[in-house]
């Protein structure tokens, strides 16, 4: 039942995971996740059917409140962390041409 | 006699009183952080003139009567996964290098409110992700009993800080053990709430059904009381559940007369080092002795909680951190060739490789195709492991176990394979799957001379009985010493 991660798969995953893979890091990579999807195939043991899945432990409601700002403006000290800003707006690299 | 052999309430009653001051003790903590620090790497931010003087403002506050409570006056240290305002706070990641956050975490407001004075931010796995403090991108931190050996993680360096006299309590975060595994390699008592019960507004999510914020500290007393400051109902955090039996200190009761305890056999099996097994099992017969009802019995499906964990946790972790990509904050790559090369080398030389790796999992079971098959069953079998849990507490009011199958193994010796690292937290994960309280609490220490840990789980909102049976069985024990402790005899 040993699984095997295709290059194809990592390649996927790297993408999802918006990390970029040296071919070591990559072959590291496929040889760990194998080695826990073979780990964790070990749930399939369990019978589940019919077990509702539980994402939540207690039986709370979702919780809603008004959408009202208590905090005041923190866009200074906030933009005090960006990697980069012109003192107004977040600077990223070009989004679309 | 110094100021450190107090516990931290002990030292708050002494500055009510004025015989001490909140700068003094300060004072005292920084001396030992400066004799201790350079071999332990307790703290990756500390700050000693902004502690010295913030000490100084709670002290006049203190003396006009602002300021009071509990833990007025008091020096704490942070994991450094609370964001803390001003106040750099990493993760332990190289990602968050540079992270000054704008606000604090709600569970530090309500310690600073209670007059407990910062003294730094401690170390930690990157992200929380690890059992030992190894994969902290600011150097491991040491186990103060052995310095040859891990602290725990993945809050090492609060329960290192905590038993190393390098502060007189501290804060962790738990996700799958990170409070109660180091406390129990360090010698110290460590609590992880009921899921809920803590606010993690301005923690920095790892899995967010699992996280819940806790005290490591010097004894149950000082446990209870950091408890009954820091829970609260928070709006700011949905998951913060509103509760009226807070008062954990009421709880202090020395008698377990008539409390029915259940031994989980399969927590004692195969796996189990010897000495922590008959450490814990001579502790068991202390609570015996006092009138607890002790029972074996079978729990259900413990085999099964470290994949569940593992595939939920990574899920979880993998959604959390899709935040950092180099453009609100933290480290963004030097070089890239538009947005999403930036993105891809931002993360990729940001993270370490447990924190990849865990990414990479969680991105494939939540993928479409395998969603079902790995991340669904996973909540499937919470499920269960939470049907286990509430069958057994209809029998019992708590369950003692090991917190882990042995004492603080070596530096070096766990990060190579992950899977058997992974097995280590075997007694503390379910705890998180099933949102249910548990505590260690030190019981006693293996022929190399390092700390063995017993771990008391209750139900969901019964700390309670926890806090009393570990109550009774600490004034049973009598002083546990730590490493500060014998430092100074």
């Amino acid at each position: 039942m040993a699984n095997v991660i295709s290059d194809e798969t990592i390649e996927y995953v790297g993408i999802l995971a918006k990390l970029e893979l040296s071919d070591e890091d990559k072959e590291n990579a496929k040889k760990d996740m194998a080695s826990m999807l073979d780990y964790i195939d070990k749930l399939g043991e369990l019978d589940t059917e019919g077990v509702e899945p539980m994402s939540h432990i207690f039986p709370v409601q979702n919780v809603m409140r008004e959408d009202v700002v208590t905090n005041g403006d923190g866009s200074e000290d906030t933009l005090k962390n960006a990697p980069e800003s012109n003192g107004e707006a977040f600077i990223v690299p070009k989004t679309v041409d | 006699m110094s100021l450190l052999d107090l516990t931290a309430t002990q030292l708050a009653k002494a500055i009510k009183k004025g015989d001490v001051t909140a700068v003094d003790a300060m004072q005292a903590v920084i001396e030992q952080i400066e004799k201790k620090e350079k071999e332990l790497n307790c703290y990756v931010t500390f700050d000693k003139e902004a502690a010295l003087k913030k000490a100084g403002e709670v002290q006049a506050g203190i003396e006009d009567g602002t300021i009071s409570g509990p833990l007025a006056g008091v020096p704490v240290a942070i994991k450094d996964n609370m964001c803390t305002d001003g106040v750099l706070t990493t993760c332990s990641s190289r990602i968050l290098g540079n992270f000054v956050p704008a606000f604090s975490a709600e569970a530090v407001i309500r310690l600073e409110e209670a007059g407990a004075v910062i003294i730094g931010k401690t170390n930690m796995d990157e992200f929380a992700m690890g059992s030992t403090t190894e994969t902290s991108a600011y150097g491991v931190t040491r186990n103060p009993w052995n310095t040859d050996h891990v602290p725990g993680g993945s809050s090492g360096g609060s329960a290192a800080a905590v038993a190393a006299g390098e502060c007189f309590f501290a804060l962790g975060s738990d996700t799958g053990g990170s409070i109660r595994q180091p406390a129990s390699y360090c010698g110290v008592v460590g609590m992880k709430p009921t899921y809920g019960t803590v606010s993690r507004y301005g923690l920095i999510a790892y899995g967010s059904s699992l996280d819940q914020i806790g005290p490591l500290c010097k004894d149950v007393t000082d446990c209870a009381t950091i408890m009954e400051t820091i829970a609260s109902h928070d709006v700011k955090d949905s998951t913060s559940m509103l509760r009226t039996d807070t008062d954990f200190t009421s709880a202090l009761v020395n008698d377990v007369t008539g409390m029915r305890i259940g031994i989980p056999r399969t927590y004692f099996g195969e796996g189990l080092d010897p000495q922590v097994k008959k450490a814990v099992l001579d502790a068991v017969n202390v609570l015996k002795s006092k009138g607890a009802i002790v029972e074996e019995f079978d729990l259900d499906l413990v085999d099964y909680a470290i994949p569940t964990y593992y595939t939920i946790a990574a899920a979880e972790a993998s959604s959390n951190l899709e935040r950092f990509d180099g453009v609100k904050y933290g480290y963004r790559a030097k070089e890239y060739d538009g947005l999403h090369d930036m993105y891809k080398r931002t993360r990729s030389e940001g993270f370490g490789p447990e924190v990849k790796r865990r990414i990479m999992l969680g991105s494939f079971v939540l993928s479409s195709g395998y969603y079902d098959a790995y991340y669904l069953k996973a909540l499937r079998v919470k499920a269960l492991i939470k049907k286990a849990f509430d069958n057994a507490f209809a029998k019992y009011d708590i369950i003692i176990g090991p917190v882990a199958p042995t004492t603080a193994p070596k530096l070096g010796s766990s990060l190579a394979d992950p899977i058997k690292m992974y097995l280590g937290d075997i007694y503390t994960i379910s705890l998180n799957l099933a949102g249910l309280p548990g505590m260690s609490i030190p019981c006693g220490v293996d022929s190399d001379g390092l700390p063995i840990g017993m771990q008391i789980i209750g139900d969901c909102f019964k700390e309670h009985n926890i806090i009393r049976a570990a109550y009774t069985y600490e004034l049973a024990r009598g002083g546990f010493k730590t490493p500060y402790d014998k430092e100074v005899q």
